[in-house]
This record gives structure tokens, C-alpha cells and sequence, in this order.
């Protein structure tokens, strides 16, 4: 078993609530911070332990977090992103619909290493019975002397406040958040300047996932060193990893980074196989916005090696055989699945979510989903792959958030690896609409690497 | 789309109106417009959707203009500028949904209801769309109920029975 530190207590009847919460050791960190700790000390610890963002992108939190400016007077922030949009995520509802203390909890420890007195939960609008439930933990932890004046005398004053979205994946893009949290529209704005710099009201800001600050309470609970003694290599500590599609035992799970994908699926301590006896034929490891492998090349490296569950891991390869741990959204498609149909599905998904401030985005996600609906309803033409793949390159780098990117790249992906389907619903345009491609050759074992002539 | 020609006054509770206070205590001084997202899901709760005239309301509240509050209302997809059926199921249409049936179950919706996506039945108790990852996927098809925004996963054809007797149960 591996070993858990977020979702040790999962099981306990009442975590949700203060009393037990506080009984299998709860707010010991704060204790600790507050009352042995300066405030640097706890960013040093942060930073010692590795902990990567867990919000998608993976940059170094403890990093983060000692970008941000401390000018003279001026009030700093911590902003909690708890929009959690990206299809195929769904880990912080999870955390803070049975343990939002955990959250609570971090959410005090990062406002005091960063010296912010006011601090805000945004949860995305869809979530209220999250946001209540986060209420009801703020005032219990009020209650307790934990937020509000003079936190264990420690003379730290914290007030936390959560914040509904209005529904909109753009706002789990942190400036987008930022505006959205400001009362306006959701668009991303334009960077530099970073929030570290000029965020919310103008003011430093850090953004953080949900998962990245309920992280804190083990790194200061452990010791930063002892937290980057888990997990493989730079991918430290564990990672909750959201699983769906077609899985016998789909979940949240907490893995320790570096397990192998193979584990991950089959072995029963997790997904437990694919549901209903059928074979793996594609996975998407970390979100809707990153790139889709086919069975064959996310069970193991190009080199034939195991591919595991780290940020290295599934990214080696680059574009061309890899792929990323993003938000750890861990998709996967049996043999009956339509890639076809997937990437049309997810196509739509960002046509709808583009905010429409840059063109490429705006009118390359509404183009790309077009073409890619007449191929799946049968009445694409053969030079539509290529279409697709130079929409997607108009896009992927020329905009101002990475939207346009995260829209771009399961395309680009899905026609570089599943071409042939792609191809096949072009020439059989009736069979297209009744039934799938199958597997063809993509659970196949990769074929052995040819060594290359010196 | 914006119904600017609604005439519909409205009223706000006086309990709503101090929640309203409330939430406008939770920013700095002179930054009370970000109270405006929590403040439109507050009076849509109480009116089922948002007139113009509501908005006005909310606009006059925060002391801004009634610009400022149309372009957040029609900027998010939880705020109905129509009113809408009593109870609006809400099912995600999402890949990762779809590959357990999500695309099935909304169609069984419809039948069941005999309405069109977006329309409401005659007696004006449901209508139904499809929406976005829900931040759910591991238990669909999913769908959710505002304005609490309950969630009902796992769908199968027979929860929908269940689940819609209870809703019509409920009137
Ligand atoms: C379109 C888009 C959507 C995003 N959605 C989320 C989200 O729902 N939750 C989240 O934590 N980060 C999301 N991010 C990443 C955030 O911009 C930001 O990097 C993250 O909140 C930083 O937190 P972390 O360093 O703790 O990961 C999104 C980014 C983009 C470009
Ligand atoms: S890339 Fe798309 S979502 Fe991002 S700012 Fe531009 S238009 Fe908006
Ligand atoms: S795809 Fe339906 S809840 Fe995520």
C-alpha cells in the first residue's frame, strides 16, 4: 500500500467536521507554523520538499511562493483555485467534500507564510454544496481560535472567505480567476505583469490549486525533507489522481508518484483493470488538454521501458510519443470507444469555453470542432487531418492564455497517433456512423526500437 | 439573451438584501463589485432567473452601472436570462461522461420529459440541457439540480424515473 497523506483519514466517520478532524491530529501544522516557525522558514520547508504545483502545470510551489513582492504597506493575497473544470478532474470536489479541513488548514499556513490577511476560496459556481461545506469548516475553525484576530497568539490575523464562480473553465486560469474574483468577466489577462507582482485589487498575489495547499499540512507536518523522500526523482510526494471512462473501479485514488501506469490501471489497490472485460485502448493521464496516447505507448516508453505516473515519466517523449501529468485527469477509453468522437467532443468543449479575446482561439477552436463534427457524422474529406493539424498550429502559441494550446493539442494528438481511424471515417463514411474502429493495432505491443546507425 | 424589455418588477426580501450585505462585507473597502458574481447567484436563487430589472437592483446595490452587471450575467453559464423550468436538469455532456453514456441518458431525459433540450414542459416544472464537465466524471452520467445544485450520479434510465416522480412528488 502506498502511503497516503492527504486521504490517511478518508474513511474516519465525521472527518468532515472539526472535532474529529482535530482528534486524528488536524491543525498541527498550524500549531506548528505559527508557533515554532517564521515565516520564511515555512517557504524554506516548501521549497525543500519539492511539492509541484497541482493545478496543471507543475511549477514548484515553494518557488511560487518566494517570487511574490512584499512592498511597504501594501496588502497581499492568497487565492485558492478550486474552479476545477478541466474534464476529467474531479479531485478537489473530493477533497473538500469529505475533508475540507484539510484545505482550511492549508489555506492558514500558506496565507501566514505569505503574509496575507485576507484570503479567498474561488470554487467554481456549480459546487455550492462544496461552498457550504467550506463554510461550515471556516466557522468551525473560527470557532476554535484557528481564523480571525490573534491566531493562537501567535498575533497572525486571517480572514478566509470562499467566492462562487458563475460557471466558466476559463476562470480556473489564474488571471481569468483574478478578474472573476474582481466582479467581471472571465478573461485571462495579459502577463507580465504576473499576480505575483500586481494580482487581486492589483495587489501580490499567489494562486494556488486546491491539492497544492492542502500539501502544505504534510510538508510541515513531516519536514519538507521527509515529504520529498516519497515519490521519484523531481516528482515528490504524492498526487491525487482523478480516474474515469472505462475502468472497473473508477475514483480518486492517492498514488505515490512513480508508480507505473500499468499498476495504476490493472492492480486492484486502484483502478482495479478495464470494466467489463474489455481491452485499453487509449488513456488521456492528465486532463482534457493534454495529449491522448494510445495504449500501447502510455503503458510503456517508446524504449519498451514502463511508463509511470510521474511528471517526467509522462512527459518523455515530448509531443511525439509523450504526454503530461497536468491535472492528473486520468481518462481512459476501451476498445469500443470513436477517437473520432472523443476529439470532436472535446473539440466543442473549448469552442464553448473560449473566452474570445484572441482570434486564433476564438475562431480556430469554433473551426476545429466543425471539421471535426462532419468527420465523425461521416462526411469528412481526406484533406481534413491536415486541415486540422494547421488550425491546430495556428493556434498553439499565439495567444494570450494557454486555452488556445490546451485546445490544440488533443487534436494534434488524436490525428498523430489514431490517423488511420481518422482516415477510415473519410473512406467509410456509412460504417463511421454505426459503429467504432476498435482497437486496430494500438494495444500492440510497441514495436522494438531500431538502434540508430552511428 | 438579454430580455431588456421585461417589465417584471421585483422585490428584494429583506432577507435578501442582508445576505447581500453580508457578502459585500467580505472585500476592501471600495471593492464591493466583487460581490457581484455571489449576489447574482443569490437573486437567482429567489427568483429562478435574472430581469433586467433585478439586475438594475443588483447594479444600484454595488454601486455600479447596469452595464457591468448584463456583461457578467451573460459572460457565465449559470445565470438564466430566461425564466426557465422549476427544476433544471443540468447533465454533463463531457467526453469522459460520454464514455459511460451520458450522450444515452440525456436523450432518455427528453423522451421521458417530451421536451426539447432548452424547452419547458407545460407545466412548467422541468426543462433540461446538456453542460460541461461537472467536476464529476468518475461517478457518470451525472447530472445536478440548482440552486443548490444537488448532484445525482451513476444515471441509469430507472434513477431518472425515480428521481423525476420525487421532483414532481415534491410540488
Ligand atoms: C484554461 C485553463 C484552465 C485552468 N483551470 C484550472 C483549474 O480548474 N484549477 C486549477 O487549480 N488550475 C487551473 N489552471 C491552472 C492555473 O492557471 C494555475 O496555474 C494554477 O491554479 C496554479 O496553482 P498550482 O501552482 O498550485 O498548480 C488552468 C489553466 C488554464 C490555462
Ligand atoms: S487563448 Fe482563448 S481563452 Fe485564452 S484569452 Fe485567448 S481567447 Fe481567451
Ligand atoms: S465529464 Fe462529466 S463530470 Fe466530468
Amino acid at each position: 500500500m502506498g502511503r497516503k497523506l492527504l486521504l490517511e483519514h478518508i474513511n474516519v466517520p465525521g472527518i468532515n467536521t472539526f472535532q474529529v478532524y482535530r482528534e486524528k491530529g488536524g491543525y498541527r501544522a498550524v500549531e506548528k507554523a505559527l508557533k515554532t516557525m517564521s515565516t520564511d522558514d515555512v517557504v524554506e520547508e516548501v521549497k525543500k520538499s519539492g511539492l509541484r504545483g497541482r493545478g496543471g502545470a507543475g511549477f514548484p510551489t515553494g518557488m511560487k511562493w518566494s517570487f511574490l513582492a512584499k512592498p511597504d504597506g501594501v496588502p497581499r493575497y492568497l487565492v485558492c483555485n478550486a474552479d476545477e473544470s478541466e474534464p476529467g478532474t474531479f479531485k478537489d470536489r473530493y477533497l473538500m467534500t469529505h475533508i475540507p479541513h484539510a484545505l482550511i488548514e492549508g489555506m492558514i499556513v500558506a496565507s501566514y507564510a505569505l503574509g496575507a490577511n485576507t484570503s479567498y476560496i474561488y470554487v467554481r459556481g456549480e459546487m455550492m454544496p462544496q461552498v457550504r461545506i467550506l463554510e461550515k469548516a471556516i466557522a468551525e475553525a473560527k470557532q476554535a481560535g484557528f481564523l480571525g484576530k490573534n491566531i493562537l497568539g501567535s498575533g497572525f490575523d486571517l480572514e478566509l472567505y470562499v467566492q462562487p464562480g458563475g460557471g466558466a473553465y476559463i476562470c480556473g486560469e489564474e488571471t481569468a480567476l483574478l478578474e472573476s474574483l474582481e466582479g467581471k468577466r472571465g478573461n485571462p489577462r495579459i502577463k507580465p505583469p504576473f499576480p505575483a507582482i500586481a494580482g487581486l485589487y492589483g495587489c501580490p498575489t499567489v494562486v494556488n490549486n486546491v491539492e497544492s495547499i492542502a500539501a502544505v499540512v504534510p510538508v510541515i507536518n513531516e519536514g519538507g525533507e521527509e515529504y520529498a523522500k516519497i515519490g521519484i526523482g523531481r516528482s515528490t510526494g504524492t498526487k491525487l489522481i482523478s480516474a474515469s471512462g472505462n475502468l472497473r473501479k473508477p475514483g480518486v485514488y492517492e498514488i505515490e508518484l512513480g508508480i507505473s501506469v500499468e499498476d495504476f490501471i490493472y492492480s486492484d489497490e486502484y483502478c482495479g483493470g478495464i470494466a467489463n472485460g474489455k481491452k485499453l485502448k487509449a488513456v488521456v493521464a492528465g486532463g482534457s488538454s493534454v495529449p491522448i496516447l494510445p495504449a500501447n505507448l502510455i503503458l510503456n516508453l517508446a524504449n519498451g521501458e514502463k511508463r509511470l505516473m510521474s511528471y517526467e515519466s509522462l512527459s518523455e517523449g515530448g509531443f511525439a510519443t509523450g504526454t503530461m501529468l497536468g491535472s492528473g485527469g486520468f481518462i481512459a477509453f476501451d476498445e469500443d470507444q470513436c477517437i473520432v468522437r472523443n476529439t470532436w467532443n472535446f473539440a466543442r468543449f473549448y469552442a464553448h469555453e473560449s473566452c474570445g479575446q484572441c482570434s486564433p482561439c476564438r475562431e480556430g477552436t469554433g473551426w476545429m470542432e466543425k471539421v471535426l463534427h462532419r468527420l465523425e457524422l461521416g462526411q469528412g474529406k481526406s484533406s481534413d487531418m491536415d486541415l486540422l493539424v494547421s488550425v491546430s498550429k495556428q493556434i498553439e502559441g499565439n495567444t494570450i492564455c494557454p486555452l488556445g494550446d490546451a485546445a490544440a493539442w488533443p487534436v494534434a494528438s488524436a490525428i498523430r497517433h489514431f490517423r488511420d481511424e481518422f482516415e477510415w471515417h473519410v473512406s467509410n463514411p456509412q460504417l463511421a456512423v454505426k459503429q467504432n474502429y476498435g482497437l486496430a493495432h494500438y494495444a500492440d505491443p510497441l514495436p522494438p526500437v531500431v538502434a540508430a546507425e552511428a | 439573451m438579454l430580455r431588456v424589455e421585461d417589465t417584471t418588477a421585483v422585490e428584494f426580501p429583506a432577507a435578501l438584501i442582508s445576505k447581500c450585505q453580508e457578502i459585500i462585507g467580505r472585500y476592501p473597502e471600495g471593492r464591493q463589485k466583487s460581490a457581484l458574481l455571489p449576489i447574482l447567484h443569490e437573486v437567482q436563487a429567489v427568483f429562478g432567473w435574472l430581469s433586467s430589472n433585478a439586475m438594475d437592483q443588483v447594479a444600484e446595490m454595488l454601486n455600479i452601472k447596469a452595464i457591468e452587471v448584463y456583461e457578467v450575467a451573460t459572460f457565465y453559464t449559470m445565470y438564466f436570462l430566461q425564466p426557465k423550468g422549476k427544476y433544471v436538469l443540468e447533465v454533463c455532456r463531457t467526453g469522459p461522461c460520454c464514455l459511460v453514456g451520458a450522450e444515452k441518458i440525456m436523450d432518455y431525459i427528453g423522451e421521458k420529459l417530451g421536451v426539447k433540450e432548452g424547452e419547458v414542459t407545460p407545466d412548467g416544472l422541468f426543462s433540461y440541457r446538456g453542460v460541461e464537465c461537472l467536476a464529476a466524471c468518475g461517478y457518470a452520467p451525472v447530472l445536478q439540480i440548482g440552486p443548490e445544485y444537488t448532484f445525482y450520479e451513476n444515471l441509469t434510465p430507472e434513477s431518472v424515473d425515480k428521481l423525476i416522480a420525487e421532483l414532481k412528488g415534491k410540488m
